[in-house]
């Protein structure tokens, strides 16, 4: 008899015959349909320790933080790219070289004004997951059209075979009597650029 | 009394950490002297609390959410067999190897001859109550094999020889000087001149971790959510050692209890709202990761996921406990509970403390190899409040107090002497009365004595928890 054998007989027997079928789910709370609201996002955001910029060029704002080099995904928007700075194109840059630069510009997917988060899901804009984990800064370029007012509107709009990582704040830990320090492995410096229709890119 | 193959079973003995190697009340005593450890759980439960209440109330579909959380679980647990099986299925598809593993002894000789296979000597762990629960870190040296948790508090706590005493906060037991301590002790090519300034012992652990995540190929994780309907595994933390192990190595392992099933991704909105708010009193924590089998280019290219039963197909069993495995480990639970806010984490013996641990450690063990933790509680329904999925904890410990093989004056004892704890002007009439009564120490005359012989009794709270909560 496998293991697996042993443990869904131990659960069926554990059940019983008389399992009673699931009741509905109660479905009352909050699903959508809020508009998103880009003013409770940058404030949710900058609680967290995220610096935000609105109503600027994003690379004119790279440029001023001065990320030296800096890693950018394969299919990064090249209008966003200053010049001046030195840029490295992700083709599978080794985690050592990763790990000295000087920071990483990506694209997002979705950001949840409610919670202060934003998502990536690893499109070319996006990149491999490790590109935005292990530069000492993050600046993360968001499109008001990919904001939504809550967790549940996020949701409908991933793709869950994608590998996806929610970022709300730069790194943190709280382990030390409680007080909250940024950056204990992950980025410790996030920047967060919104566009909003205003803006031209 | 003989199993058979196919009938539920408790967890082995001789294995992992879900027993204590003396009983509540005796672990009790020992913790009750601890001022120190009294004054860093005070603390930190109550900053817990505050925060946690605040972002709650944020919320205006809070106890909404909680009821749709509370019947999710209870549909998981009725199709447990199907949706199981529904993940292995996705998590096949998307390129994962899935194990079952019926108790701690199978689930650790998995993980082993997974990473001897690797031929790798070294893996970077992420905090992971399952792995704790089966003793993996134990088993994994015995093999020669060196497991490094990467989770700041697991690493304090590891470098300290020392064991979790909170499911959130690991090292809430420890103050800034003891952690400071304890890195110049046991942390190689540490600074001599560490300060105990919180940014700065962070610091430290972030250079003398980061080689160790560039270097090493092989990650042991857990996982707070698995979602039947897509094979999706996911990860909450606040770090980035999560991201670190999830995302680095070549060959991922991840260790799941059974009940960590979540049915359909739409029912990932109900958990991703309950868990940080209740949990660490974030509205989101800094990170969270998902992932489905493999991604050809972007993380390990070898994903192992492990299946673990170890005693809770016989929590499954019983139709009254069962709903203890509904927890999602946010420890809402123990920030509001009056017990362990006195005698912190160690006292329960297992790694699951406090009101959760009260009643699942006795479930997941056989009821006599815990039978003190039932009475671990004054019975005052904050747990139930403020927990997230809505576990009624109290009535899991009155009903396992009926199992429990002791003498029935005993357990009268220690069931009033717990009560006593959570009300001041009784618990100040008895300490009076020891006192008149001239018994050894803090001791309770008869009947409380019956608890009390192995413990000193605390100084009363200044209000009840529940005129507390009620006040909040
Ligand atoms: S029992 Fe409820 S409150 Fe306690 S840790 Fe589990 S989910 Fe949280």
């Amino acid at each position: 008899m496998s293991s697996r054998d042993v443990v869904l007989g131990r659960i069926r027997a554990a059940l019983g015959d008389d399992a009673a079928p699931p009741a509905g789910i109660p479905r009352d709370y909050r699903r959508g349909d809020q508009p998103a609201d880009l003013d409770l996002l940058v404030h949710r955001l900058e609680d967290y320790k995220a610096v935000v910029h609105r109503g600027v060029s994003v690379a004119e704002t790279v440029a001023a933080l001065a990320p030296d080099p800096l890693i950018v995904p394969p299919g990064i928007n090249p209008d966003w790219l200053p010049a001046g700075v030195e840029v490295l194109h992700d083709d599978g840059l080794s985690a050592d070289v990763l790990a000295v630069a000087g920071g990483v510009l990506t694209a997002a997917t979705v950001a949840v004004a409610e919670t202060g988060t934003i998502v990536l899901d690893g499109s070319p804009d996006q990149g491999r997951r490790v590109i935005s984990l292990l530069p000492d800064l993050h600046i993360c370029v968001v499109r008001a059209d990919q904001v939504v007012a809550s967790v549940p509107e996020a949701l409908t709009r991933l793709a869950p075979q994608r590998p996806l990582t929610w970022i709300s704040g730069p790194s943190a830990t709280s382990d030390i009597e409680l007080n909250r320090v940024e950056g204990v492995h992950g980025p410790r410096r996030l920047h967060v650029i919104l566009l909003e229709a205003s803006d031209h890119e | 009394m003989s199993t058979f193959l196919g009938m539920p079973a408790t967890a082995p003995r001789g294995v992992g950490n879900l027993r204590g190697d003396e009983s509540f009340p005796a672990a009790a005593r020992k913790a009750l002297g601890n001022d120190q450890l009294r004054r860093n759980l005070g603390h930190a439960t109550t900053t817990i609390r505050a925060k946690s209440g605040a972002v709650i109330g944020e919320l205006p579909d809070w106890q909404e959410l909680r009821s749709a959380g509370s019947a999710l679980k209870a549909a998981t647990m009725a199709r447990l067999p199907e949706l199981l099986l529904q993940l292995e299925e996705n998590v096949t598809r998307a390129g994962g190897v899935v194990h079952w593993a019926a108790d701690a002894n199978e689930a650790n000789r998995i993980v082993t001859e997974l990473v001897r296979a690797t031929g790798e000597q070294r893996v970077i762990k992420v905090k992971s109550m399952a792995t704790q629960e089966i003793g993996l870190n134990e088993a994994l040296e015995e093999a020669g094999i060196e497991p490094i948790e990467t989770d700041l508090a697991e690493l304090i706590v590891q470098l300290g020889n020392d064991k979790p005493s909170h499911i959130l906060v690991p090292a809430i037991h420890r103050n800034r000087s003891e952690i400071r301590e304890i890195f110049l002790r046991e942390m190689p090519g540490v600074d001599p001149a560490l300060t105990d300034e919180p940014v700065v012992l962070a610091g430290a652990a972030r250079r003398y971790l980061r080689e160790t995540f560039l270097s090493t190929k092989v990650a042991v994780s857990g996982a707070n959510f698995a979602i039947a309907d897509t094979g999706t595994l996911v990860v909450l933390e606040s770090e980035g050692n999560g991201r670190m192990c999830l995302t680095l190595p070549e060959t991922l392992i991840t260790v799941m209890g059974i009940e960590k099933l979540v049915p359909t991704w739409q029912d990932l909105e109900v958990f991703l709202q309950l868990l940080p708010r209740a949990s660490t009193g974030e509205r989101m924590n800094p990170y969270t990761s998902m992932w489905t089998g493999v991604t050809p280019g972007d993380g390990p290219q070898s994903f192992h996921l492990v299946l673990l039963d170890n005693g809770r197909s016989a929590v499954l069993a019983d139709e009254v406990g069962r709903q203890a495995l509904h927890c999602i480990r946010c420890s809402a639970c123990l920030n509001v509970c009056p017990v362990y806010e006195r005698t912190g984490g160690h006292a329960y013996g297992s790694v699951y403390p406090g009101p959760i641990g009260a009643v699942l450690s006795p479930q997941l063990t056989g009821v006599e190899d815990n039978a003190s933790l039932p009475y671990a509680s004054s019975l005052c329904g904050a747990c139930f409040d403020a927990c997230p999925v809505k576990i009624d904890i109290p009535s899991i410990l009155v009903h396992l107090r009926n199992e429990v093989p002791h003498p029935r004056t005993e357990r009268a004892a220690m069931a009033a002497a717990a009560y006593t704890m959570d009300h001041p002007k009784l618990y100040a009439a008895a300490q009076h009365a020891a006192k008149l009564t001239k018994l050894a120490g803090h001791r309770l005359p008869p009947p409380l004595n019956g608890w009390t012989a192995s413990r000193d009794l605390p100084e009363p709270p200044p209000e009840t928890f529940r005129d507390w909560w009620a006040k909040r």
